[in-house]
């Protein structure tokens, strides 16, 4: 694995005042970064803030939205809250899973590109079954405009 | 807080009790906890120590705060219920080969089950077994055990001060694991054992090395050398019905010589070759002011720990090999040209209150072409093991005295095990103690006690040198920061990992309370008292060795590159 820039980490440190007390939003801020918590990141951390790795590795663990692996350029979030579950989020899910050949416990597509998650409820359910690409809001979805999608980002990667 | 609480009907005093639940054990009730510990900080995950209010509310006893008029009721039908509903549930995914445990009838949760009177599980075991953690040369970790009190991750973090074990995950996938679900070996762990000495489960253990031990002790071409240390003889008695502090070293020499071991030596002798050599090099470092503080190096944990949070604190710690290697050493040169002649082969067992002891055997600067200095070393509890397995009757025995040469040690030597003994033999030595009166002044100052930063001065040609004595990792960290910061300043400090020193070591028997380390501790001081040699150099056997054996040789006692 190629060394990260510590720098970077080193400056969000400091906007934090390096304060362990504000541990949550350094690795927030960490993941924006390198859209994961590398190993390394979280070692330097615990030298700086003088927490032990096995402290910031149970706060890691703990929060569903930090991630240890490294997630794909964009992160695709797919309500299944109970609006967008009657309104057919599963058969969305599914598309894409097969699409991008994920299974239960891979969820980043090969090719480093797409991250594919669920989450119970986005606060759009008037615009059910709703989906996220990074921040943007797609509604209404369809399972074929969904696999749309993943072409047309992958032709603009390209 | 004053005032009372009704307890199942009964006013008890609250006498500034921390939790309600020291405030119904006062009063005479002993509720069921798996996460509770006095020592650490209340979590109130077990939910074991529930109680009902007068308004058939249920609170966690342990984390809540008395208030003088509270009624509580401890034993009610509901309580009973959901006890052994939580029980069930938690015996629901654990493993369950009781008989082959190597904790059974020492668990926790096997006693509770018994006693709160689940007699079936109802639901099936649906988790997946994970794979047992051998990777630590101190402690084996069984995932398939753990119940999740969180007692270790809590002593390893609000004691040692290591933190090498954390909570990781929630909800079903849960789990007790190293930074980043690593091994333990691969991890910062100082091999300190205390997080084993809290589990009630078999999830944490100590690695058994038994077998190892047997199979050199009925080999004849092996000839198998027992050495013992100090905090041993205070505290194995307690697996065989003594009161904890009861010195038995005589038994204990008795019952390995029926075991079928060769030679039985007191590790004390180590000690006392240890305080001869440490002293030397503390004068010169003094006389020379270089690399002060100079830190002790006797403990492994310790050692571990400041090798891997500190290291640019090494050329301050001393390149002295811990007691029991410097033994290891001289009873493997003693012994060469008897093997060469026999054709025999010495292997040294160390039997020690202490689990890093057996990573510290390990460690490469204790071996050479022909193999460890110390082959083996078996806990407290793994000793008694060994004695029960044989049908030894340990109460019967009658006392037997150490084989010379090496059975003789100061009262210095013996003092080792304890909190500040390593220090007070220095300084006897230092001072030159030789009369009564100035062998109890010195034990009079903070040398002895169990706080966990101890701080003394000492005049020494014509300069007043201070020390600090510190037990407990957490203690030693915070000491570190200090000296770092420049708020304090010593010439010598002397480190020991665990709680009371070795007396406290996580290979001893259990439970550990502070009651139990305190008896220990006078037990020693007692063997002191009764000693008839009180400083180490006064010791005829260092004399021989100094003479003879080690004559030229004096670095073997030492670490090389330690600076």
């Amino acid at each position: 694995m190629a060394t990260i820039d510590l720098t970077v980490v080193d400056d969000i440190i400091r906007e934090h005042q390096s304060n362990k007390q504000n541990i949550i939003a350094i690795l927030q801020d960490v993941q924006k970064v390198f859209r994961y918590l590398p190993e390394e990141a979280l070692n330097h951390i615990s030298v700086k803030l003088d927490m032990t790795p096995a402290k910031i590795y149970s706060i890691a663990t703990f929060y569903e939205n930090f991630s240890l692996k490294p997630k794909g350029k964009y992160i695709i979030r797919i309500c299944d809250g109970t609006a967008c579950h009657v309104k057919h989020s599963i058969p969305i899910l599914n598309a894409l899973k097969k699409k991008l050949e994920l299974d239960d416990g891979k969820h980043t597509s090969s090719d480093m590109l797409f991250t594919l998650e669920t989450v119970s409820c986005l606060g759009a359910c008037g615009l059910a079954p709703v989906m996220m690409v990074n921040d943007t809001v797609h509604s209404k979805v369809t399972p074929e405009y969904a696999e749309q999608l993943i072409d047309k980002i992958r032709a603009e990667e390209a | 807080m004053k005032g009372y609480v009704i307890v199942d009907g009964i006013k008890t005093a609250i006498n500034d009790a921390k939790n309600l639940l020291e405030v119904i054990r006062s009063a005479g009730i002993e509720l069921p906890t798996f996460c509770y510990h006095s020592e650490l900080s209340t979590f109130g995950a077990c939910r074991m120590c529930i109680v009902e209010d007068d308004r058939g509310r249920i609170m966690t006893s342990c984390s809540t705060i008395p208030y003088d008029g509270m009624v509580v009721y401890t034993n009610t039908p509901r309580l009973r219920k959901y006890r052994r509903n939580i029980l069930e549930l938690l015996l629901a995914n654990h493993d369950r080969d009781c008989t082959t445990c190597i904790k059974s009838s020492r668990c926790k949760l096997q006693e509770l089950a018994l006693t709160m009177g689940v007699r079936d599980v109802r639901f099936e075991n649906i988790t997946e077994k994970k794979p047992v953690d051998r990777s630590s040369p101190s402690i084996v970790r069984d995932p398939n055990k753990c119940i999740m009190c969180g007692e270790c991750v809590r002593m390893c973090e609000e004691v040692q001060g290591v933190g090498a074990i954390c909570i990781a995950n929630r909800g079903a996938s849960i789990e007790v694991v190293a930074a980043y679900g690593k091994p333990l070996a691969e991890s910062n762990c100082v091999n300190c054992g205390q997080c084993r000495s809290v589990c009630p489960t078999g999830a944490l253990t100590i690695k058994n090395d038994n077998k190892d031990v047997w199979d050199a002790i009925n080999d004849p071409k092996k000839r198998v050398i027992v050495q013992i240390a100090p905090a041993v003889r205070v505290a194995i008695g307690e697996e065989f019905g003594e009161a904890p502090g009861t010195e038995v070293m005589g038994r204990l020499v008795a019952a390995l010589r029926k075991m079928g071991v060769d030679e039985v030596y007191d590790t004390t002798i180590g000690a006392d070759l240890t305080v001869t050599e440490e002293t030397a090099e503390f004068i010169a470092r003094v006389r020379e002011g270089k690399n002060i503080p100079l830190f002790t190096s006797c403990c492994p944990g310790w050692m571990q720990f400041v090798k891997t949070k500190y290291p640019e604190l090494l050329p301050n710690v001393s390149t002295c090999r811990s007691p029991m290697e410097m033994f290891g050493v001289v009873i493997k040169e003693y012994f060469k040209d008897a093997d060469k002649e026999e054709d025999r082969q010495t292997v040294n067992v160390a039997i020690m209150p202490c689990t890093a002891k057996k990573a510290e055997a390990a460690l490469p600067e204790f071996t050479t072409d022909a193999g460890r200095d110390v082959d083996f070393v078996l806990t407290t509890q793994e000793l008694c093991m060994m004695i029960k397995e044989s049908g030894i009757q340990f109460a019967e025995l009658s006392e037997e005295a150490a084989d010379m040469p090496f059975g003789l040690g100061s009262g210095a030597g013996v003092i080792f095990g304890v909190t500040g003994g390593v220090t007070e033999s220095v300084i006897r030595q230092v001072s030159n103690a030789h009369s009564k009166e100035t062998l109890r002044d010195i034990a009079f100052t903070p040398v002895r006690g169990m706080n966990g930063i101890r701080e003394l001065s000492l005049e020494f040609e014509g300069q007043t040198l201070r020390v600090a004595i510190v037990n407990g990792l957490k203690n030693a960290d915070m000491l570190i920061k200090k000296l770092k910061s420049g708020e304090v300043s010593y010439d010598f400090i002397e480190v020991m990992a665990c709680t009371g020193g070795c007396i406290g070591g996580a290979g001893q028997p259990l439970p550990q309370t502070s009651e139990v380390r305190e008896a220990r501790a006078k037990g020693l001081y007692g063997a002191d008292s009764v000693a008839q040699i009180k400083r180490s150099e006064e010791n005829p056997t260092i004399e021989t060795l100094y003479n003879g054996l080690l004559k030229g040789k004096e670095h073997i006692l030492h670490v090389p590159g330690r600076h």
